[in-house]
Order: C-alpha cells, then structure tokens, then sequence
C-alpha cells in the first residue's frame, strides 16, 4: 500500500529491494537476500562488529548512537541469554518509514536480526511492531515462517550448527514503548514503564539478559552493509554519520513522501528540491526537522546537512527522519499544543516532571490558544519546559519540552498574539479547547 | 477453569484457544504472551470483557489487577465494546498540517457521533487518534487495522461506504 | 563489600560500595528528600526529589538509584538543585488539592513539609483542579486521588513487603491512578501498610479519618494486645468523655522487634476500648437471678467475704482460678501469688495454646549435659529465638502453624529477611500455606506427621515414605551452619523434646514455640499453671518462693482447668476466679456445670463466661495499663498505659483490693519498699498518670506512702526477676522500651509431662483475636466485607 518516493538524489540502499517483490523469499534470494547472513557467520563476532564499525552506521531511531559500538558493549561471556530486539514501534509523528520496510523488505529484517544474532552470540530475537501495524505482523510472520523453512532460522541455521530463533509481536497502542527500556517491559508482558539505567540493555536488558536493541531501519540496513561493504556504505555520507537514511517528508509540500537519501544531503534541498517545494505557493514557515521531538528551525536556519552532527550545531536534531514542514498558513501555537497534546496522552506518567508537566503545558497551552491567557503564562510555559528538560526518568519528558522551547523562543511574537482574549488569529479554537476557557 | 484448548471453561474459539497454548510456550516467560494475548481476545470477542480478563489471567497465571493494569495502559486495548468499524483519525502534526482535523470533524457530522462514541447501530465508532505511522500520505485514518491514505472528506465518505455495504455483504 | 570514599557537600564520607548515595548520605545525617524512595522496597526513580549534582555528569542525578563510587563529588543542596526540587513540588500541587487544614495527614505530610522547605506554596498555575470524590476501598483503606502523588510507596508495601499484591498502577499519563484488585475495592489483608507508607494524605484508614490533627494526640508506644508476636504500635490518644480514647493505632516509631510492620490488630483493633457495651460498673447478681450494677466497695467486699468463707470453711481446694493470655507478666505472676498465698490453692491454670513446660524442659535439657532421660549430650548455643533473630538469619525452618494468620508479625519479618537478605526458608506443613511462596522448599506432610517429619530429619529413613522432597529438604537443612527453627502448636509434649533434640545434630541452632496470645508465653512463664510456680518450678520445689513470700505454698499440684470444671459439676468447687478469659466459650463448658459455684469474672465485657457470674469486675485492658508482656519468642517488653476508662479497675488493682477484702496485707503481696525497690514513679504510666491522684483516697486510708503504691507494677517485676532468673534482664532499657529477649536457663525443671490435650490453639485468622477480637467493630466489618465473597468463590 504505501510506497517510497523517488527523486534523481535519491541513493536506494535499504530501499533496494522495495516494490520488487522481494516479501517472496525467493525474490529476496534472487536479490542477493540472506548472502550477508553467511557472509556474517564466516567473519565471526569480531568481524562483524568491526565491519559495522566501518561502516559509521548510527543508529536510525533517535539518538544516533554508533552502531557497531553500541553491539561492542555486550559482553562475551553472559550468566543469562542474550537477545536481539528489533524496534519496531515507529510512533514519532512525522515519522512512517518503519512500515515501508516491513511492508517491503522483511526478510532484510530477519536478516539483520541473524547478523546482530551473531555478533552477540544470541540465539534468540525479537521483532516488535507497534500495534497499529497489524498488517505487517502479517507480512513478517509469513516472512519468518519462510525463513524457518529454509533452514534461516531454527535449528543449525544455514548449516553452521548454531541455532537462531525469532519471535514476532505487536505492541497495542503506546509512544512510550518505543523507549527501548520500555519496550523490553512491554515485550515482558507488562506496562510500558521504562527501567532504571544503568544497567543499559546491552549489559542487563530483556529477561535480564545482555540485549541489542535497534530501530528497525537500522537493523533492515546491516545486510545492506555486508552486502556494499562497511567502508563504501560509510562513503555514501558523511564524517561519522556513514550511510543513507529514509526520510519522511510529511506537511505542506507539493510532494511528501519517503526518500532515501544520503545522510548529510541538505534540508533546503530536500524541502524545495525532493520535496518539491511548499505547496499552493505558500510560503515556507517553520520545519520540525527530525520527528515532532525536536525542536523548529526557522526557514533561515534550513541550509544545513541532514546529518546527526549539522542538525545538532543548529540547535535541533536529526532524530527519527521525521521532516515536518509548516507553511505561513500555520499556527505555531495551535502546532506546539497538538505536539504537546500527544506527549500528554502519551506520557507513562511514571515520573512527575512529565506526568504533570505534560498535563499542565497541554492545560496553558489550551488556554492560551483559545484566547484565555495573560502574559505571564507564556513565561509560565516556558519555565514549565525549562524545569522538565533533563529532569525526567526517560527521555520523553526532553522530547516534550525541547519542542515547546523552541516555539516560545522563535515564535514569541506569536504567542503573545493569542493573549488577551484576542484567541488564534489563525482560525477559531476548537469547542472543547474554548470550553477550557 | 482449565487452561488447555479442547476441554471445556474457556470463552474463546477452539482455533483462538489453540492459539492462546501455543503462544505462551513461545517466550522465554509466559508472561509475555500478555499483550499479544489481550489483543487477538479483543479481535475475537470486541473488548476485553470481565470473563476475557478473568481466563487471560488465569492462562498467564497472574492477577485480574495486574492484567487490568495492563489494558489500561494500552490505548488500543478496551474495556467497552466499539463499533463493528472503529474509524481513527490521526489528528497528529502531520495530519493537521493537511486537514486530519477536518476529516475528524466530517466523521462526526457523517457518523452523527462525537469523539469516541458508538453508532446506535453498533457499526461504526469514532476515535481521534495519534499519529499512525502515514505521515508522508496525511491526512490518514485507520479502520480497525486498515489504513486510509490520503484522505480528503469526499474520499472518507467512499470508505465509510465501502465498509457499510461490506456489512451488508456479510448479511448481517 | 570494600569501602569507597567520596565527597558530599564538601564533607569526605566513605561507605561501602554500591550503597546508594541516598542511604549513604542518610547515614552521615544528611537528609536528601524523597517521595518515591522508600529503604528495602524496590527502586523507582520515579518522583525525581532526590537528584544531586555530581561532578562530570552533564544532568542532575537522582541519589536514589546512583551507587557511591571511589571520588564522587555530590553536591546535595544548591540553587540549581533547590529549583528543580521546587518545581517538582509545583508541579504536583498544580493538581493537588490544597485541603492540609481537613486532611489527615496534615502536619505529618512529606507533600507539606517540601512545600515548606522548598518555597513552592504560591502556585504558579491556574489551571481547573480536578476534583474526585473519596472512596472506600474497605473497612480499612479510604482513597482520595487528588491527593496522590503516584510515589508507588502503596503499591510496592503491599506486593513485595505484603506479599498481597492488592494495589495496582493503571492508565497513563495524568491519568495514572492507584486501583485496588476488585475494580472498585479491596480484597487484602487490611493491614494498612500501605496507609502507613503514604507519604500524603491519599490512603487514609477507617478509624482515623477526619477524627483529629495528629497535633490534638499523645502518643504512647505498646504493646499490641493480639497475637503471640508482641509487635510495638504507637497508640494516639485524645481526652474523651469518660477518658482517653484511642484514635490511632499506627507505626511510626519504627525501632520495635516488628520493624515497619504492624497487621489490622495491631494498627487498627484497639477500637474494643471505645465501645459503647463496655463494663464499666461492677455487677453482682441479685436475688431476681439479674446482675445488677452496684459500686465498687460493694463488689469487692461481697467477693471478698465469699472467698473467705469458702476459702475457710472448705480450704483452698475447693477455690480455683483461671488466669488471662492478656493480662501483663505482673498482673498473671500476681494471680497465682494470690492464689498460692491467699487463696492456699494450686487450682490455677489458664488457657493454653502452646506447650511451654514441654519447650521448657527440652531447652533445659538440651543446656544441662546429660539432665534429660534420654541423655542427650550437651548443647551448646541451643537456645531460644528472638523475634528480631527472624529479621537476620541465614536459614529458617518453619515446622506447622501458618505465620501468615496467626504470626503476621514474624511472617513479615521472614519474608523481609528473604527479600532482602535472600535468607533460605524451609517450610513443612499439612496445610499450603502462604509463606510456602517464600520458601526455598516446601514439603507439604499429612496432619499427623510432624513427629514422622522430625523423626524422618534426624535420620530415620524409614519414618516418612521414600519422598523426593523430604530428602532434598532433609539434605538442605542438614547443610545449614546457623539454623532458626519455629514451630507450631502441632507440636507438643515429647514432639517438642524430639526436635529439640533433632537440633543437637545441627551446629547452631535457635527455637521459638509459637503460641498464640499477646502474653501466652507470659501467662506460662509466671506459673499460672497447677503444677508449676513462675519459672517451671514444680510447686513441690517452693522453697525459694516460701522463703521470699513468708509463708508455705500448697506443695500437692491443684486441679487444670479441664478438672476445675469437672470439680466444679461434682460439686467440688465453690468458687471460681476467672480473670480475664472466657473458658466457657472458648471449651465449651457446659454452663450448667458452674451452677453451684460462687463466680467472679473480671473482664471487660460481658462475655459468655461473665453472664454466669455472681459477680462481675470492669478491667482495664492492656492499652490501659503499664507492665511487662513476653511474646512468644521470649521478648520481654514493657507496655505502657495509653488509653484509660472511667470506672474500669488494671487487673492488677483488682487482684490487690480483693486480697484486702479477704484480710491479706497488700505489702506482702506486692513487696514494694523491699530490697531496694526500683518503684515506678511514672515513667511507665505513658500518657497521663491520673493514677496517683486516683488512689491517693485508699493509699491514706491504708496507711500506705503515696509513692510506693501497691499497685505499682514494677515492684512485682523487681520480685519476679529475684525468683525468675530468666527474666533478670537489665531494667533501664526494659523501661526506655527496648524488646529484651530473656536470659537462657529460665527452665529448671525436669519434663514434666505435658498434658497434650490441654493445649488448645485459637486458630485465629488475620482477622479474629479471640474472644477479644469480637468486641473489634473494625475487624467484625472486614470479616462481613468478605462474606459474600467467599461463598461465592466456593
Ligand atoms: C519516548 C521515546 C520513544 C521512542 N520511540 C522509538 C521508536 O518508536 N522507534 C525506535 O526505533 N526508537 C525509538 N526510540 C529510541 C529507542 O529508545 C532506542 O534508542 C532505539 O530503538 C535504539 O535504536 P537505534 O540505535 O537503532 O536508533 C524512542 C525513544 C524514546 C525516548
Ligand atoms: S519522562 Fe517519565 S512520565 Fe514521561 S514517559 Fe518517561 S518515564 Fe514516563
Ligand atoms: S491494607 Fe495491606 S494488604 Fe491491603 S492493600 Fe494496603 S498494604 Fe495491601
Ligand atoms: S496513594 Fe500514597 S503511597 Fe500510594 S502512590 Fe499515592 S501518594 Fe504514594
Ligand atoms: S502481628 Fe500480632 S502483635 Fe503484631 S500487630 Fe498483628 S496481632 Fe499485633
Ligand atoms: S501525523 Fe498522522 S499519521 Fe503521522
Ligand atoms: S526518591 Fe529518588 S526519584 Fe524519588
């Protein structure tokens, strides 16, 4: 159903194999599948993280953490199991890429899961998709089942006396789950409630066990690795951040959609080049440049790479690929309390700074849209933010309130439009915010 | 009560029960079956009715209290019955950015029902949801687990449609 | 673990590694204010009061979960640290109800003292408070969620301190709540654990609510009065109408062999005291065949001068008395001076529930190289069980009984000491018994196998039937270095004798017979038993009894309580003294067989056995008086008076006065001003010591010094620790109130030959305590709250 989009800048790596059939795994196999797998299990542990070291692969969930280091960190020897765990709970808004790779590429998942499988010597792995995405469990269960067939998974994988198995679920519906240590106590049966760090989960993780965790475009894009080689994939981007990502373009743009393209390549570029610019002829507002966590950049702030790096010396974040473009028609404050809706109806509630806060910035943040605030709730809101940032347990309570910053500091002017009774000079409150009113 | 499919006390369908046998030898701990479990009873049953919560539990060997602790937590997991056709309409960012609210908006005038209510008929229920993972094809709707792309208020009409007259196809 | 040195504020500390900053930091007396942190439950990190600066850590850190480690540098208290902790406390006052003038915590709420500390009062969000409606939970726990501030403290006393799991988390966001396991109320132990633990106002209890601020009470640490655990609670006790009433019941000073603990009857089942039905005038029987009210010189007059007659017409054996498991060591050590002395009878007994001259003579034995029959070599540490030992011990063996509804105390003192010490506990029983969830091994055995069991441990394969389990726990034991073992009234006479003697094979052992009442082990310590003086002593060895009070004791033993009541159908008694305890309910004795004899019942209601009585006397009970109690470890423990009643009489002034009616001197009774007594002049009295005042009417009128009062309890403690060498132990920290387990060497008796059949375990339940228990509204309402839901279960 959905698909990528293309662009002549586009570098299709882990999108190689999209709409080409390959969920059949005899196309998969046609299409170089499951060569990296044994490619992996001649190099060994070693090899494979070292290989995955070169390739400057960051991780494509968030934080961009290293890849191949963050395998490093499990320990050889372990008292309990370890496990792989693919996250695959994709629930930042802007972001929808996830979805294209179950839906296209399963078996590269798998694959990537074996890799990680042998890096760490587990001999077990998991595959949670968040629970909106029913229709692709469909798809990954057949994929597994396929591979168990083959003799990929089970017993002896590919002949080599070790043994792998994967398990396949969803989640039912909770943003924070995509929080890997929340996802582990999801994956155990329970609230998804993230867990006390240290110990991080590649030393004590699921079922206590030493775990990898990582998004699934990351783990869909290690196959993809063995396949180019760790050095050439790192040369498709840029210093430190190797490799291509999917990006999802999403807002006011003549044409959204997902584009692979190469990590680094410019944000300008992408809006008003890939994305064909800002549709109807508006004007360029504001871009959320990596998933509704991270804070805006204003249209003078955008010629910048789209790697981890750039994006953070311009005071926001790559994040989750997640680009999100606001044309002049927007209002930012009707965006910062749609942004802070979600993280108050997705907040676990475990801690106080973001159980409350969220509630309280979702309350100001309501008022003041529809016109029923005074001057000193914007500093309100902002001192809220501030005494949220780092206070909290995970680290949704910063991807709420980095946001909210962002739009009191660039868009003051703004907000200080809606005081006084005066209300959204945009459109009209909706009912239920007047009421709060 | 006994846990095993095939002998009498459970509430579900012999296949779903089977299922259920299955899938707490998956995992490591039973336990994890939970949510796995909730869902598919929920697929089967509608919602997770006292006597669903009452075998999960019992299955998984844990509290009624711990398995309620649990749903709660989940948005997609209920404890009332919805519609037949649960229609939830992203009203997240990149869905406002191209009329999600709107779309909410015509649902209700066309469902003549708010935000999370039920036609009378039972057919249909509303929820304005979270983003769903269609950002790059907004505004977006899910029906039960199907999602609608794209959408503009002419285009949720066909769909609405589309699933009433499936009803009806089913002779229901 | 090694020590690690660090810094806090400036201050070089060291303590061992992975202890938590928090703790550490305690320990050196600073204070690092938390919510959700709470020592020996789970970590949560979850209210985020705690965090600290530390050196090269880019956020603050929360000291609750950061372990010490070699050069940390903290700073605990700065601006930057003052901001966040305030913020925090504004953030949750946006939504709390600013109701401290009318909330039971006030004064004593975390929430209002931060507020305070912190400078968070003036609320920076005007945002619409939600408000919601209080609800009940149970008889014990009311709920008020505005208040809530989702600490988890509750949830976690209850699943892992409780091992009851009845709270629960649910919804998310602002929308997380605390829930109880029935959707809408609680099914659960009722302790009120987690009522305690609330550091707000959230989960408040039945009986206390809304009744007064904390400030409006004193405060008196006791005794409980229930089971045989003896736990501290601190009674809070306001002036009434006729008194001090008792409002609360509760835990806050800590330092008791119960620790955090307390169960409902500790907490919450002092509520007999304030009971409308309650005796509060002595009653004698009229010619009609009615009791009737008359006033105290009446009464005791009356009983007196028909004890004497009786006494003199028919001699002592034809009068019997039957001493109470509640009374203090004082008031029982009494009864049976004043029976042995006054009444010139050794018909005493009173109910048992355990058989401690058994336990007695087998620890005796086991002390005395080759003393017993049997010859068993000495044994060296082979000694009694403190409670406290429970909360330490490597290994425990947990023969009978079931410590999770008669022991909730040492239940929860066993499963802190698995949970956080990872103690091995070995449990057999006829019954699958809760605390089986804690056990390294369960063995479940048939009712009458114990003595199989023990048998079967001490090497006997042929004793129990080839099974897997007994021999692993067999083989388990076997391995222990340090071994506790408790045992149930399953165990009796030579049962007792065998297991003890089962220990011998192990290095280092310790016992504890487990009997049922707040002072059973009192009762059978000081001599309330037919055969038996204070002590153990047979009463054909009084010598140094005689010698201390004299005059010559009955040296033949007098009737048990079973024969009393067969002596008194024969027509062979003509009075019976029932002091405290209600055997016709509790035997069920026929009532017809007293129907010849003259009854005095003291006691606080008008129990089964009261009704038959020809003259009744309003006792005090426990919260109402001071004294010493022995729980069923051997603690000795002091209790102080809390409450006090209009017209009710301490059992000990009563047995006093009717010695005066009968013509004794009261200075032979209660030898006070003798050998230097160590009299008690108040500081045992708790709250009010009206006392003095009260009596000073009768001290003149007997010529007797005000200071020296013969109702001074603690001159018959002085009495009791010359002729009880057990209970020689120091008198300062006895009266500071601290627990002082008894000396060894408390037997000096030969076994004696239990009777088995005279031990009669109550089978009391969390929430029954015997007779007394009945008069609880608090536990009569729970034990109806789960009718219902029991048969349905069924
Ligand atoms: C609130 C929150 C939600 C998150 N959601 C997701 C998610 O949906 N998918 C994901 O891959 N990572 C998510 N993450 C990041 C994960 O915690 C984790 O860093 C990631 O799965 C690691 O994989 P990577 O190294 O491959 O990026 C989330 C983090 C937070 C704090
Ligand atoms: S910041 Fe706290 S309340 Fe928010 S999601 Fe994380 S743990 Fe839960
Ligand atoms: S009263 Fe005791 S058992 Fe009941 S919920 Fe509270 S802690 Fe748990
Ligand atoms: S009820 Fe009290 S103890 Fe329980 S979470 Fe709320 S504040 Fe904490
Ligand atoms: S355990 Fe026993 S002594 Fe302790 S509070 Fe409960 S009844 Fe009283
Ligand atoms: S914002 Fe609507 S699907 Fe993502
Ligand atoms: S006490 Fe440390 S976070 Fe609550």
């Amino acid at each position: 159903m959905a698909t990528i989009s293309t662009h002549p800048d586009c570098v299709p790596v882990v999108s190689y194999r999209f709409g080409k059939g390959a969920t059949a795994i005899d196309k998969y196999l046609e299409l170089d599948g499951y060569k990296s797998a044994r490619k992996a299990l001649e190099l060994g542990p070693d090899g494979i993280i070292g290989e995955m070291k070169a390739s400057n692969l960051r991780g494509r969930g968030g934080a961009g953490f290293p890849t191949g280091l963050k395998w490093s960190f499990v320990p050889k020897q372990a008292p309990r199991p370890k496990y792989v765990l693919v996250n695959g709970d994709e629930s930042e808004p802007g972001t929808c890429k996830d979805r294209l790779i179950f839906e296209h590429d399963p078996h590269s998942v798998i694959e990537g899961v074996i890799i990680a499988g042998l890096a760490i010597q587990a001999k077990m792995g998991f595959i949670y998709l968040r629970g909106e995405y029913r229709y692709l469990l469909k798809i990954m269960e057949k994929a597994v089942e396929d591979a168990y067939a083959k003799g990929f998974l089970g017993k002896n994988i590919f002949g080599s006396g070790i043994d792998f198995d994967i398990v396949t679920q969803t989640g039912a519906g909770a943003y924070e789950v995509g929080e890997e240590s929340a996802l582990m106590e999801s994956l155990e049966g329970k609230r998804g409630v993230p867990r006390i760090r240290p110990p991080f989960p590649a030393v004590v993780g699921l079922y206590g066990g030493p775990t990898i965790i990582n998004n699934a475009e990351t783990i869909a894009t290690v196959p993809h690795i063995f396949r180019i080689g760790g050095a050439e994939y790192a040369k498709l981007g840029t210093e430190r951040n190797g490799g291509t990502r999917l990006f999802c373009l999403s807002g006011h743009l003549q044409r959204p959609g997902v584009y692979e393209l190469p990590m680094g390549y410019n944000l300008k570029r992408m809006i008003y080049e890939v994305g064909g610019g800002i549709r109807d002829g508006k004007k360029l507002k504001a871009v959320v440049p990596g998933g509704s966590s991270t804070p805006v950049l204003l249209p003078e702030e955008i010629d910048i790479g789209m790697d981890f790096d750039q994006v953070g010396k311009a005071g926001s974040m790559l994040g989750s690929g997640g680009v999100v473009v606001l044309d002049e028609t927007v209002c930012i404050v009707e965006f910062a309390l749609r942004t802070m809706k979600f993280y108050q109806h997705e907040s676990c509630g475990w801690c106080i700074p973001c159980r409350e806060g969220t509630d309280w910035l979702k309350k100001s943040l309501t008022r003041l849209h529809a016109g029923g605030a005074v001057d000193k709730d914007i500093d309100n809101i902002r001192y809220l933010a501030e005494n949220m940032l780092g206070r909290t347990f995970c680290p949704l309570g910063d991807a709420a309130a980095m946001p909210t910053l962002g739009f009191v500091k660039k868009f003051r002017k703004e907000f200080e439009d809606h005081l006084e009774g005066r209300g959204c000079p945009y459109h009209k409150a909706r009912e239920e915010e007047t009421a709060l009113v | 009560m006994s846990t095993q499919s095939g002998q009498p006390g459970t509430i579900f369908s012999p296949a779903l029960a089977a299922r259920f046998d299955k899938l707490v030898t998956l995992y490591p701990v039973k336990r994890s079956a939970l949510v796995p479990m909730l869902l598919y009873a929920q697929d089967e049953v509608g919602y997770l009715s006292d006597p669903v919560i009452a075998e999960v539990a019992q299955r998984i060997g844990i509290t009624e209290l711990d398995v309620r602790n649990v749903i709660s937590y989940y948005s997609l997991l209920r404890t009332k019955p919805a519609g037949k056709y649960n229609v939830q309409v992203c009203t997240n960012i990149s869905c406002m950015l191209r009329g999600g609210n709107e779309i909410l908006e015509h649902c209700k005038k066309k469902l003549g029902i708010p935000n999370k209510g039920v036609t009378p008929d039972g057919l249909f229920s509303l929820e304005e949801v979270e983003c769903i993972g269609a950002c790059s094809w907004a505004p977006a709707a899910q029906v039960n687990y199907d999602f609608h792309e794209n959408l503009t208020p002419e285009k949720i009409d066909g769909v609405l449609a589309g699933y009433k007259a499936a009803n009806r196809g089913t002779g229901k | 673990m090694a020590d690690v040195t660090f810094t806090v504020d400036g201050k070089k500390l060291t303590a061992p590694a992975g202890t938590l900053l928090i703790e550490a930091c305690r320990t050196h007396g600073i204070e690092i204010p938390a919510f959700c942190y709470y020592p020996g439950l789970s970590l949560q990190a979850a209210c985020r009061m705690c965090v600290v600066r530390i050196e090269k850590v880019p956020k603050l850190q929360t000291a609750c979960t950061t372990p010490v480690a070699e050069n940390m540098v903290v700073t605990t208290e700065s601006p930057e640290i003052a901001q966040a902790r305030k913020a925090t406390i504004e953030l949750l006052l946006g939504n709390h109800p600013l109701d401290c003038p009318v909330c039971d915590a006030g004064g004593e709420c975390e929430l209002q003292d931060m507020t305070f500390k912190y400078g968070a009062h003036e609320s920076k969000f005007v945002e619409i408070k939600q408000h919601r409606e209080e609800q009940q939970w149970s008889p014990v726990v009311f709920f008020d969620r505005p208040r809530c501030i989702l600490c988890y403290r509750c949830v976690r006393v209850c699943g892992e301190g409780m091992d009851v799991w009845a709270l629960g988390i649910q919804n998310r966001g602002a929308g997380a709540v605390i829930a109880p396991n029935k959707q809408d109320h609680l099914e659960c132990e009722e302790c009120g654990m987690c009522i305690d633990i609330c550091p707000v106002g959230a989960l408040t209890s039945g009986t206390y609510r809304y009744k007064t601020r904390p400030w409006e009470m004193n405060h008196v640490g006791t005794i409980c009065t229930h089971c045989g655990d003896g736990c501290r609670t601190t009674l809070g006790v306001r002036r009434g109408d006729d008194g001090m009433d008792i409002v609360r019941g509760d835990n806050r000073d800590k330092s008791g062999i119960n620790g955090d603990f307390l169960c409902i009857k500790g907490r919450y089942a002092f509520d007999f005291a304030n009971r409308e039905d309650r005796l509060t005038k002595p009653l004698i029987r009229q010619a009609d065949g009615k009791l009737a009210p008359v006033n105290w010189d009446q009464a005791i007059e009356f009983a007196g001068k028909k004890l004497r007659e009786i006494r003199d017409a028919r001699g002592g054996g034809a009068i019997g008395v039957i001493g109470s498991n509640r009374t203090t060591n004082e008031e029982a050590y009494l009864l049976q001076k004043f029976a042995r002395t006054v009444l010139g009878t050794n018909n005493i007994d009173h109910h048992r529930t355990a058989d401690y001259p058994a336990f007695a003579a087998a620890l005796n034995h086991s002390i005395e190289p080759g003393a017993g029959s049997s010859g068993t070599p000495a044994l060296a540490g082979k000694a009694e069980a403190s409670l406290r030992d429970f909360a330490s011990a490597k290994a425990i063996l947990m023969l009978g009984n079931d410590p999770t509804e008669q022991h909730p105390g040492l239940a929860w003192q066993i499963r802190t000491n698995v949970r956080l010490n990872n103690a091995r506990l070995y449990v057999a029983n006829h019954e699958l018994i809760k605390l089986r969830r804690q056990a390294t091994s369960f063995l479940q055995i048939r009712e009458g196998d114990y003595p199989a069991l023990i048998a079967y441990l001490g090497g006997d394969d042929s004793a129990l039937d080839g099974n897997g389990e007994a021999a692993k726990l067999r083989e388990a034991i076997r391995g222990e270095e340090s071994l506790l073992v408790a045992f149930g009234s399953e165990f009796r006479g030579g049962d007792v004798s065998a297991l003890v003697r089962f220990g011998s094979l192990l290095p280092t052992v310790k016992f504890a017979c487990l009997a049922d009442y707040v002072n059973s082990r009192g009762a059978a310590d000081m001599g309330l038993y037919p055969d038996l003086l204070p002590g153990y002593v047979p009463v054909g060895a009084a010598a140094h009894f005689a010698e201390e009070y004299g005059s010559a004791l009955p040296a033949q033993p007098g009737f048990d309580l079973v024969q009393m009541f067969d002596a008194a159908e024969r027509g062979a008694l003509g009075a019976l003294y029932v002091v405290g305890s209600n055997p016709i309910a509790r035997y069920g004795v026929d009532p017809a067989a007293l129907s010849n004899t003259f009854l005095i019942v003291q006691d606080m209601f008008l129990t089964e056995t009261a009704q038959l009585a020809d003259v009744v006397l309003p006792a005090a009970n426990l919260y109402e008086k001071a004294g010493t109690v022995t729980n069923a470890f051997g603690d000795l423990q002091m209790v102080k008076k809390a409450a006090d009643k209009a017209g009710v009489r301490t059992d000990f002034e009563l047995i006093v006065r009717l010695a005066g009616a009968l013509g004794a001197d009261p200075k032979k009774l209660v030898p006070f001003g003798r050998r230097g007594v160590q009299a008690d002049f108040g500081q045992a009295r708790g709250a009010q010591s009206g006392e003095v005042d009260r009596h000073g009417v009768w001290l003149a009128a007997h010529h007797l010094e005000p200071k020296l009062s013969p109702f001074d309890p603690f001159a018959i403690l002085d009495e009791i620790q010359r002729l009880v060498p057990a209970y020689n132990v120091p008198h300062f920290e006895l009266l500071a109130g601290d627990d002082q387990h008894l000396r060894p060497g408390l037997v000096r008796i030969e076994d004696a030959g239990s009777r088995r059949d005279l031990v009669l375990p109550s089978n009391d339940t969390l929430f029954s305590s015997g007779t007394l228990g009945r008069y609880s509204q608090m536990l009569s309402s729970v034990m109806e709250a789960r009718k219902p839901a029991e048969t349905a279960a069924d």
